[in-house]
């Protein structure tokens, strides 16, 4: 179908985005790069009176290094993560995920600050971050303020802006010596959302798993860390013994809700299949 | 009341200056204001890729961007780059292998097909349909679609003519 009518603004600052979100309330959504907006408009799931497009704001489209930290802005698209040698080697559990992230095409225009701030369970930047430990910083009215991603993913769709806030960057640590990454995900087509999905992250330390993050999604209404998971490890060294205390752990704490196609029981034992795909690729 | 935008962009070389509603797609603006129906309108919220068109050198769908998106900017369509003769090698091979079927896809396929020529050159099949996973051909006439493509990169490789 064709959008529903809306006005349209191109941004110039971040003061104006802010100012246009309070005055409109619910009526304004923000336009980046779209690929999730304009699909959610053309079916008919949202009709705001404003979109306000703020892809022409400046320093919000680099990549950049500072010592133990990789600053993302929002801007940057899908295809310049992959692209992106920094991504490569210093925060390589996103390079991993951007390839299930949709097609060449989407890629070439969706955001990464999009991604954050539409918050659909079924994403993966949401998940990394919380797996990473990223921090989100936020721009309003009253300036910036930065949140973790643990704090950020509220609910369904739901995050820590408060009305006339954007997401202007996210900052992941830097992957250290001897840091593990995956990035699994179980889809009925390429591209498509995931069912279930784990970005996972460990240390491995004298051939033992040390602070192992698993954190997955399709699984609920936010990207959910399984920290019992990710305990029942600590310690252990990789094999069949430390993928069968991580899957009990994990049944301990997952609770799955049904989808249009998966049972709830179904994602929590494609769950623990990736839990055990995930720990032997963090392994080797 | 609808919000009308003035936009300029530059359309296979051309700027085309046009009042458009700000909810018009990018698709519906190329096939209804500047009458360029070789993009094709099928899902229209961004699955089937039937809709590809380049801007600013970058494939994207037609049907997530909106008109007032490309203001300034280049856009490219299947009439400008078959006119340039910059898809003929692809062309000739969708041909002579009948790699298309209703040919509602192959515009969409012949954009994304060339972006994959010019990014990686040394492609596999199997990088070929995961390239082509966001384009749709109902006809599901996809090896003969990869097969073109795959002659189109092997012929490049051994620098034989086409």
């Amino acid at each position: 179908m064709k959008a529903p009518p809306f006005a349209y603004v191109k941004a110039e600052s971040i003061e104006q985005v802010s100012d246009l979100l309070l005055r409109h309330g619910d009526g304004a959504r923000i336009l980046a790069g779209g690929q999730s907006l304009l699909a959610a408009l053309n079916l008919r799931l949202s009709g705001p009176e404003l979109l306000i497009d703020i892809t022409g704001l400046p320093g919000m489209a680099d990549i950049t290094l500072h010592g133990k930290t990789v600053r993302i802005g929002a801007l940057v698209t899908h295809a310049e993560l992959e692209r992106s040698p920094v991504i490569a080697q210093h925060v390589p559990l996103l390079a991993q995920a951007v390839p299930h992230v949709a097609h060449v095409a989407i890629r070439n225009v969706g955001t990464f600050g999009g991604s954050i701030a539409l918050a659909d369970p079924a994403a993966e930047y949401p998940a990394c971050a919380v797996a990473l430990g990223a921090i989100f910083t936020l721009a309003g009215k009253k300036g910036e303020r930065r949140v973790p991603a643990r704090e950020f993913f509220k609910g369904l769709y739901e995050t820590a802006l408060q009305p006339g806030e954007v997401v202007i960057a996210g900052e992941f640590p830097v992957h250290a010596a001897g840091e593990h990454s995956a990035l699994l995900e179980l889809a009925r087509r390429h591209g498509d959302y995931a069912i279930v999905g784990v970005a996972a992250r460990t240390r491995i330390d004298d051939g033992r798993f040390s602070d192992t993050r698993l954190a997955f999604f399709g699984v609920g209404d936010k990207p959910v860390l399984a920290a019992r998971a990710g305990a029942a490890v600590e310690g252990c060294a990789a094999g069949p013994e430390a993928i069968a205390s991580a899957q009990a752990a994990l049944a301990t704490e997952l609770h799955p809700a049904a989808d249009l196609q998966t049972s709830a029981s179904a994602k929590l034992h494609l769950a623990k299949v990736l839990t055990s795909r995930a720990l032997t690729a963090l392994a080797n | 009341m609808e919000h009308v935008v003035e936009i300029t962009p530059i359309v296979n070389g051309t700027p085309a200056t046009r009042r458009v509603a700000a909810r018009t797609h990018l698709i519906d603006f190329l096939r209804e204001e500047l009458g360029l129906t070789g993009a094709h309108v099928g899902c229209e919220h961004g699955v089937c890729g039937a809709c590809t068109v380049r801007l600013d050198g970058k494939i994207v769908r037609g049907c997530l961007t909106l008109a007032v998106q490309a203001n300034g900017r280049r856009v490219d369509t299947i009439e400008g780059l078959s006119d340039t003769g910059e898809l003929s090698a692809l062309q000739q091979a969708f041909h002579e292998r009948n790699a298309f079927q209703c040919g509602f896809c192959t515009p969409g396929m012949l954009i994304a097909a060339q972006d994959l020529v010019e990014q990686k050159p040394m492609a596999t099949r199997a990088e070929i349909r995961e390239h082509l996973s966001g384009n749709y051909c109902r006809c599901t006439g996809y090896q003969a679609i990869v097969d073109a493509i795959e002659a189109v990169l092997l012929d490049r490789r051994t620098g034989a003519p086409r």
